[in-house]
């Protein structure tokens, strides 16, 4: 059934709508990629098997013609968001939250929560501080002070089904967008003042409005969605979560600026991304939605979903325009910008998947709605990847000014094991680390870039005083060294000598001069670059070396690693006053290098160890200490 | 070095009939493909695709050797990815890699003599929470503990 105007959406919409509203009971399984991988799927079949035999009148898409009275609807959905405690089953509309499904636990759901009204205590979330139970995500403290734009389908609507996301609203945007002058939509975006949410930040509908006063006989839209910042993951579950949300944007970013051709630009290592999406271009396709006069109107617009082939590269525009032509994805320099000349030297407008996630909700709410959230200079809210050795793990979305503070200790629920806060990683590989005193640190745009880091894609990587800074640094400049194209000398013979530098420190060779010769190599490399990847590839080591001088000194005056990680200077050893004879440590240990028996000391020979700190992760007891 | 066993033509043929004849923006999703189809590049497969696109040698072997998703070489019946993700890296993931090396006896990049595994190491695969995650194939291993993986892979 096609949807060939606006007239006919808002017809689907409502019957859908209705259909939602009818449903009694939303049982939605949680499927993003953390949730997946315990077995969400599994969960989600036997969900509906177990339902169907209790005899509850189960749907697994909306009916609007149903013929069951107060139907169960058990859809699975994006990423819920606090993938730490997945699989998540969420029921409405009592706000359950179920968590760490397992197959087995089924059956209970079902004949104690779906057929018999009750709650089923032992699968609800524990407070590890006060070891209570709490019923729903509205008593979590990781889903308070969330507030969801780019994230709002994700999680609630049902992922791979366009009706679920019509009767959430969807498309409605598009039908307003289409009846409005391009010229109005852009000056809407303008005015939500709205950044590209990839990490750059620069305003979106400034970007669309040099597209459209670009020279050109064609132009194209393209999305993108090669997330390679490492721990960082926002993209990946609004493609996987939310797809249609992100074709929306795209149709209205197409309408603005008069183009008839887009891409989704996917990172290979997203199968489930590239699956859902293809699936939802061609579902809109068949349905009217993309192809030939779009909802009745003059704008005909095709998408495309390309496969990435594992090049960090490539995400930045000018590479991914080159990988999309079938080349290597080397960037160029900017003389000439995108919006310009870009895909096939014709204009392009290429942004982010958050960026297009957010425009729906612009068109539809209104750009005041957007700026009353966030900062003055960062609007809206931003997404992030909350990751490391923080005590709650996933995604969230917050307004943009919040503080470090209250996104580590808030929802994050503080350090795993209590162990000390040490250091905050934003913006992956381009971005750097803030120590305790940028806590409070409004975090927007503007106020990370000050401090020397940035806001990149969005990952938020927590660090505890296990994390060694040198470490960090150097495993970053180790991904940019192997991620470099090779095009540029700065970045391709820059990199690698700072990568070497690093590496003599934390072998314990390094000489006072060194952390003054890095300062300066890196500070060379940031303004001779030619792409972003360069320009960006010291500020790892630049952050961390001015927030933890003291740290790269003890590497290089003392020849120790304070945190125990860089291992040709540290040595691991049993206290014997803490050590319980568990064995724990001695089962973990790669080379076998630990002996002893049970509720006898441990000992660790040193001959055979290799320093990879296996024992001191596992022991429970803190007695593996480091020189 | 495994011998590489001999490269079906008729299989590489199929691939390339996909596409159309001499469009040279084809070039890395008709390299993607063969690579799914036959798990790794052969040099012919690489040739045979640039003759197809009208596409230089050249520039063939350069777009092959650029993406990490193209491999030139046989591999394992199972694919091990290791995430090395900053997440995963700061969780621990360095000591799964050691407890592979020493294991299986073959380090990232490499492949068991009797091409059963090759292992390999990713930088993030969007798991984060689950961290260190291991990917057997498809399989997603979340959580690894040192001294675990060997034992989970092999018994599959």
């Amino acid at each position: 059934m096609g949807i060939a105007n606006r007239k006919e959406l808002e017809a689907r919409r409502k019957a859908l709508h209705k259909a939602n509203e009818n449903v009694k009971t939303h049982v939605r399984v949680c499927s993003g990629t953390g949730c997946a991988a315990l077995g969400a799927f599994e969960v989600y079949d036997a969900l509906v098997k177990e339902s169907k035999k209790a005899g509850l009148p189960v749907q697994v898409e909306l009916e609007p013609c149903g013929k069951e009275k107060d139907p169960l609807f058990v859809s699975l959905t994006g990423c819920q968001g606090f993938c730490q405690i997945g699989p998540l089953v969420h029921i409405l509309p009592d706000d359950i939250l179920y968590t760490g499904v397992k197959v087995s636990a089924v059956k209970d759901i079902v004949e104690k929560t779906l057929a018999g009204g009750q709650v089923v205590e032992k699968l609800l979330y524990k407070n590890p501080e006060d070891k209570k139970r709490l019923k729903g995500r509205a008593d979590i403290p990781f889903y308070k002070g969330q507030e969801l734009v780019a994230l709002e389908g994700c999680g609630s609507v049902a992922a791979d089904s366009l009706d679920s996301y019509v009767a959430s609203g969807g498309f409605s945007s598009l039908a307003k967008a289409l009846k409005m002058d391009p010229d109005q939509v852009i000056s809407e975006v303008e005015k939500s003042g709205l950044r590209g949410r990839g990490g750059g930040g620069f305003p979106t509908g400034r970007k669309w409005r040099s597209c459209v006063s670009a020279e050109g006989d064609e132009r194209f839209v393209i999305c993108n969605g090669d997330e390679g910042d490492p721990g960082a993951f926002m993209d990946c579950c609004i493609m996987e979560g939310d797809p249609y949300r992100v074709i929306e944007g795209m149709i209205i970013c197409a309408h603005a600026v008069g183009s008839s051709t887009g891409f989704i630009y996917v990172r290979h290592e997203y199968p489930r991304a590239v699956e859902r999406l293809s699936l939802a271009v061609k579902t809109c396709e068949e349905n009217g939605l993309l192809g030939k006069k779009i909802l009745g109107s003059d704008l005909d617009f095709d998408i495309s979903v390309a496969r990435g082939g594992g090049a960090f590269v490539c995400g930045e525009s000018t590479a991914l325009m080159r990988s999309i032509e079938g080349s290597v994805g080397e960037p160029r320099a900017k003389y000439v910008r995108s919006v310009q000349r870009g895909f096939r030297d014709k204009p392009t407008v290429l942004n982010n998947v958050e960026t297009f996630a957010c425009v729906p909700s612009i068109i539809n709410e209104g750009s005041d709605w957007f700026t009353s959230r966030g900062t003055e200079k960062s609007p809206g809210t931003k997404a992030f990847c909350l990751v490391g050795k923080v005590v709650n793990t996933g995604l969230i979305e917050v307004p943009m000014g919040t503080s470090l503070r209250d996104v580590v200790f808030g929802m994050g629920g503080g350090i795993i094991d209590g162990r000390p806060f040490k250091a905050v990683q934003t913006g992956g590989p381009s971005g750097g680390c803030l120590g305790e005193d940028h806590l409070d640190l409004p975090v927007d745009f503007d106020a990370l870039a000050k401090a020397g880091s940035m806001m990149g894609s969005g990952g938020m990587i927590v660090m505890d005083d296990r994390t060694c800074m040198v470490d960090v640094a150097k495993y970053f400049l180790k991904f940019l060294m192997e991620e470099s194209c090779g095009k540029c000398v700065p970045c391709r013979e820059g990199v690698y000598q700072l990568h070497a530098m690093l590496d003599k420190l934390s072998r314990g060779e390094g000489e006072p001069q060194d952390l003054e010769k890095i300062q300066r190599l890196g500070k060379e490399i940031q303004v001779s670059s030619l792409c972003g990847l360069g320009k960006s590839a010291p500020n790892p080591v630049l952050s961390t070396l001015k927030n933890f001088r003291e740290e790269y000194e003890a590497h290089v005056n003392d020849k120790r690693c304070p945190a125990g990680v860089c291992r040709d200077i540290t040595t691991f050893t049993i206290d014997p006053d803490k050590c319980t004879g568990c064995l724990v440590c001695k089962k973990a240990c790669p080379p076998d290098a630990i002996s002893g028996e049970k509720k006898q000391v441990h000992i660790i020979d040193q001959d055979k160890c290799t320093q990879c700190g296996a024992c001191r992760l596992v022991c429970k007891f803190d007695a593996v200490v480091t020189n | 070095m495994n011998a590489a066993p001999a490269v079906d033509m008729k299989q590489v043929g199929a691939v390339l009939a996909r596409f159309e004849k001499g469009e040279r923006s084809h070039l890395v999703h008709l390299l993607q493909d063969l690579q799914s189809e036959i798990h790794y590049l052969p040099g012919e497969a690489i040739r045979a695709a640039a003759e197809y696109l009208d596409v230089p040698l050249n520039s063939a072997f350069s777009v092959a050797t650029f993406y990490k998703a193209f491999s030139l070489v046989p591999r394992g019946e199972t694919i091990v990815k290791v995430c090395l993700g900053t997440s995963c890296h700061i969780r621990g993931a360095p000591v799964v890699v050691e407890d592979l090396r020493i294991g299986l006896g073959v380090g990232p990049g490499e492949t068991t003599p009797d091409m059963k595994y090759t292992v390999e190491v990713v930088n993030c695969v969007g798991a984060c929470a689950l961290a260190p995650v291991v990917i057997a194939n498809t399989r997603y291993i979340a959580d690894v503990k040192p001294g675990t993986i060997v034992k989970i892979i092999e018994e599959g």
